[in-house]
């Protein structure tokens, strides 16, 4: 199984330093994903499902941020330890990135087959008019009608949801292996989510490539991924397969937030009544209190919540597969052995 | 859901368009139609939802509504009275009846007040709630929307996105209204934290008799809050049915495009394809003749392309602008 | 690998935190240029105020004896006169003084009229737009685009030189910059969601503009006037260079500059203090300008 792992973090650390003092973002997260696969990263805004992936890609601000400790194994490499150089030479052509608002992630100032070709003429050396020649193909694989036309087009000339085409375009052109989408979808309308949702399948299936998709939307994951790691307050708390998280999830926060959701047509299969509220407030990172992040807001929390930082137990479920769990409720089902990780 | 009272509001062949200019002399060379021709109607104690993407001018109705925007046509009838052109002393009377949520919990409180003042200000302006005073009557709001009135002398800053909301609710709340308009109360916030200020809306509704007006994106969000719901699509709305009817019973193709493309968040929706619809909204400065949605419609006919279909009711209170179900088409029900 | 428990138990490290004395040091060392021109201001405000006590002599105190005397330091200057004398005796260095409060006068008084008058017309044509900001903005590209130093000039000319007229000369011509950056901000400001939930809660235009409205661009406008002072103290220099300005014998920089070319090149001491005393005032008032825009800053500000 090992080979097949293109991505594998294990117990990575990134800080940030800030004006009220040294945050860590992202502590102790391991997470694996696997060729071909989908691995979700799910959490709320703050709880370091970007910061993650912003480490992986070589990316965080500097000179705030930081990885403090833990690796980052790429199709075998570290990345931790790589330089600069070797990751800009990575990014783009083995890996590449797509953000939430596609239209900060164009510059104005060129046309989108300008854009597209640069990353041709970069990483594959070709000559200016072969890019462009394949920034077309490339339109034409993200389905965005008559890209003859496009090419010639500056983003603010187009919609939303053709401008997130554009941007996938752009991570494709040199066929990465690992595709990062951060929100891919969350600036865009539902029939458009849709049809952005299915083209990042389509294109999976075609090319294989592994993806990790970070999200705080449920639904997205559920449709988009194979694995599924919930993140909260810079932990990873639940990592499974995703039905297995959504037949039984083992974590509080999982469970509440699956239950807050207002979902079309539910109110008519269980009645009406209030949404089950997760209460309190999603925390800062700032002066950490020991124990469980999640305990001041989880209804089952009890003393050793309070105290003590559950690590992730492995519960081992009927089909065989992972499921790590980060609660002290989880402790007396936990199984062995446990192998780390979100594996996907 | 046959409710026999007379509606709160009744808004009838509502219309805005806003001009686009250009150039040194400001010479309007067009219109954004971002509402074209919009009725609907909401009973007291009533929950209307209004969803549709984004552009099709559901939060324009909600802006009209409360008379942020002056409408280009159409009335809009509250109690009774016609207050699409009303100004002065009328103006703020019917202010005092109709308030309005925001979407942003950070641009929609002034950062250089205290909450205190936020959400006092109105009392204290319009001598609202006499023998109280503004300082006791904004503590007791606070109160009811989750909040202590310790922190009334903060500023919204040193708050969350769902505590900024509650102060939000709070704010709309000091006015005493009838009707309060939603745009988007919770598209902003963290989905843990979204439960919390629906269901603060729900209990409020309960509590202060209130009637809402639910404008957002998300389905799943109109149909837990909303007793009714309209479906708005360039501008005008497409289809209207209880929550009930809309979510077993779609009629509009769009309605069915747009439920089906939710994701669902559950086991066994693995790399299920749902995109329905092909290509982009068509801009509202150039709406499609005809219906508003035949570019995209999966079942278009050239009547479509030609003639607006007209709202017609199929089972009562469920009404939808579709030819398909015109009388003699082919598939009347 | 371990046995049911996937990664060992840690307590999280005690984060570190800057203490308070450090982040005012910090922010102290990122305000410092601002800070110098402070004290320059304050040096300034002083000499003013304090003028009488300070200058050794009086402004107008002759000693035709002792004229056209070098600094104390050169070969034939005196203790007596610090900075060496003019051409009909007076003390420069207590005229130096003196001429502070002219400066500061016209420098503050301007800039309150020209921020009275452009934060007006900015707030009027952000907030109704349409034709009253097509007129204003149309006003405010003439004023910008016509040369200040032929408007000045005629203003000056019509109502006579003196101290008030200088200062409406001046009120009169620097405002469009307050209206610009006043209506910008303005034009943001109004379709934020807080400015129209204050219209829906049906306060009064008057109420939105001053207490929702205004508060938010004081701090911008507030940059933009210390900056201002400093180009106002250099105008009216100039304008009394040219004679337009403060009338002899009354001890203005500008007008000082302008008796001192007379001599520039044997005693350059008449012109060069002058000088450097408009250079100071203007470079610590601007510095000071800066300090503040990095103090109120959102970006660089911690609430």
């Amino acid at each position: 199984m090992n080979s097949s792992k293109i991505l594998e973090i294990t117990e990575l650390t990134t800080c940030f330093d800030t004006p009220e003092g040294l945050v860590r973002a992202v502590d102790g997260v391991s997470l694996v994903i696997e060729s071909g696969r989908t691995l979700g990263v799910l959490g709320e805004s703050g709880c370091g499902k970007s910061v993650t992936a912003l480490s992986v890609m070589g990316l965080l601000p500097k000179p705030q941020g930081r990885i403090s400790s833990g690796s980052i194994y790429f199709q075998g490499k570290d990345l931790v330890r790589k330089s600069p150089r070797t990751l800009r030479a990575l990014r783009g052509s083995e890996m590449a990135m797509i953000f939430q608002e596609p239209m900060t992630s164009l510059n104005p100032v060129y046309t989108v087959g300008e854009q597209i070709a640069e990353a041709f003429t970069i990483h594959e050396h070709l000559p200016k008019k072969l890019g462009l020649q394949k920034a077309r193909e490339t339109l034409f694989q993200v389905g965005i009608p008559s890209p003859e036309q496009r090419i010639h087009e500056y983003p603010h000339q187009l919609s939303g949801g053709m401008r997130q085409r554009i941007m996938i375009a752009m991570a494709m052109a040199c066929r990465p292996k690992l595709l990062i989408a951060d929100e891919p979808s969350t600036a865009l309308d539902v029939t458009i989510q849709a049809q952005i949702l299915d083209l990042m399948l389509n294109l999976q299936e075609e090319t294989g490539m592994s993806i990790m998709m970070i999200t705080h939307d449920l639904g997205v994951v559920a449709e988009m991924s194979d694995h599924l790691a919930v993140m909260y307050a810079g932990k990873v708390v639940e990592c499974a397969p995703v039905d297995v998280i959504f037949n039984a999830p083992g974590h509080p926060y999982t469970l509440g937030l699956m239950r807050s959701i207002p979902r079309p047509g539910r109110k008519f299969s269980s009645g009406k009544q209030a949404l089950a509220e997760i209460p309190g407030i999603v925390p800062g990172l700032i002066d950490p209190p020991p124990g469980c992040l999640f305990a001041p807001r989880c209804d089952r929390a009890f003393e050793r919540c309070r105290l003590e930082m559950p690590p992730l137990f492995n519960l081992k479920d009927q089909s065989g597969s992972s499921h790590g769990v980060r609660c002290w409720l989880a402790e007396s089902m936990a199984q062995q052995p446990a192998t780390q990780g979100g594996r996907t | 859901m046959l409710n026999a009272a007379p509606p709160l509001l009744h808004v009838d062949g509502l219309k805005k368009h806003f001009p686009i200019k250009k150039g040194l002399l400001t010479k309007t060379v067009g219109h954004v139609f971002a509402v074209d021709g919009v009725d609907l109607f909401i009973r007291p104690g009533e929950t209307l939802g209004l969803v549709g993407e984004s552009g099709c001018g559901k939060s324009t109705v909600g802006r009209c509504i409360l008379r942020l925007y002056d409408p280009t046509q159409g009335r809009i009838c509250f109690q009774g009275n016609d207050v699409a052109a009303i100004q002065g002393r009328d103006l703020i009377r019917f202010r005092t009846q109709v308030q309005m949520v925001f979407q942003d919990p950070y641009a929609s409180l002034n950062p250089r007040m205290r909450v205190r003042e936020i959400v006092g200000e109105a009392i204290r302006v319009h001598k609202l709630h006499p023998g109280r005073s503004w300082r006791e009557q904004t503590a007791h709001l606070l109160r009811e929307v989750g909040l202590s009135p310790d922190q009334m002398d903060r500023y919204a800053h040193e708050f969350s996105g769902g505590q900024r909301q509650r102060i939000g609710v709070a704010r709309a709340l000091a006015m005493q209204p009838k009707l309060i308009v939603a745009d988007e109360p919770v598209s902003a916030l963290d989905v843990s934290i979204q439960a919390q200020v629906l269901n603060l809306l729900d209990r409020l509704k309960e509590r202060f008799e209130l009637s809402y007006l639910v404008i957002a994106h998300d389905l799943g969000v109109v149909e837990h809050i909303s007793d009714r719901i309209g479906v708005m699509y360039l501008g005008r709305i497409m289809e209207t049915a209880s929550d009930r009817d809309l979510y077993q019973k779609p009629l509009h193709p769009y309605t069915q495009a747009l439920l089906s493309a939710v994701p669902k968040a559950e086991a066994g929706q693995r790399r299920k394809r749902r995109a329905l619809l092909q290509g982009d909204v068509p801009s509202p400065i150039n709406p499609p003749p005809g219906c508003r949605f035949h570019t995209r419609c999966p079942e278009a006919q050239s009547e479509c392309r030609n003639i607006h279909p007209a709202m017609i009711e199929i089972t009562p209170g469920h009404q939808v602008a579709c030819h398909k179900y015109a009388e003699g088409g082919k598939d009347c029900p | 690998m371990q046995t049911g428990v996937l990664e060992t138990t840690r307590q999280p490290r005690a984060l570190t935190r800057p203490s308070r004395i450090r982040r005012l040091w910090t922010k102290i060392c990122r305000l410092r240029m601002g800070i110098l021109g402070g004290l320059i201001l304050l040096g300034l405000l002083a000499a003013a105020l304090l003028a009488n006590w300070l200058a050794p002599h009086g402004p107008f105190e002759q000693d035709i004896m002792s004229r056209l005397q070098p600094p104390a330091w050169m070969p034939g200057g005196s203790s007596e006169h610090l900075l060496g004398t003019d051409g009909v005796g007076r003390d420069l260095f207590s005229r130096i003084i003196h001429g502070s409060r002219i400066s500061l006068a016209v420098g503050l008084s301007a800039v309150i009229l020209q921020v009275l008058i452009g934060v007006i017309l900015g707030l009027a044509a952000g907030y109704y737009r349409g034709w009253v900001d097509s007129s204003i903005s149309f006003m405010v590209n003439v004023m910008l685009g016509f040369p200040f130093i032929l408007l000045a000039m005629s203003l000056v000319a019509v109502l006579g030189p003196s101290l008030q007229n200088i200062i409406i000369a001046l009120g009169l011509t620097g405002w469009p910059i307050f209206t610009r950056v006043t209506r910008v901000e303005v034009l943001k400001l109004r379709d934020m969601e807080f400015v129209l939930a204050a219209r829906s809660l049906a306060f009064s235009t008057l109420r939105i503009m001053s207490k929702h409205i205004l508060p938010n661009i004081l701090p911008s406008i507030l940059v933009l006037a210390t900056v201002e002072v400093a180009r106002a103290i250099i105008r009216e220099s100039l304008l009394s260079f040219l004679g337009l300005g403060i009338q002899p014998p009354t001890p203005s920089w500008g007008a000082m500059l302008a008796e001192g070319r007379d001599y520039m090149l044997m005693q350059w001491w008449l012109a060069a203090f002058p000088g450097l005393a408009i250079f100071l005032s203007a470079l610590g008032i601007n510095l000071l300008g800066d300090g503040l825009r990095d103090l109120i800053d959102p970006h660089l500000r911690k609430d």
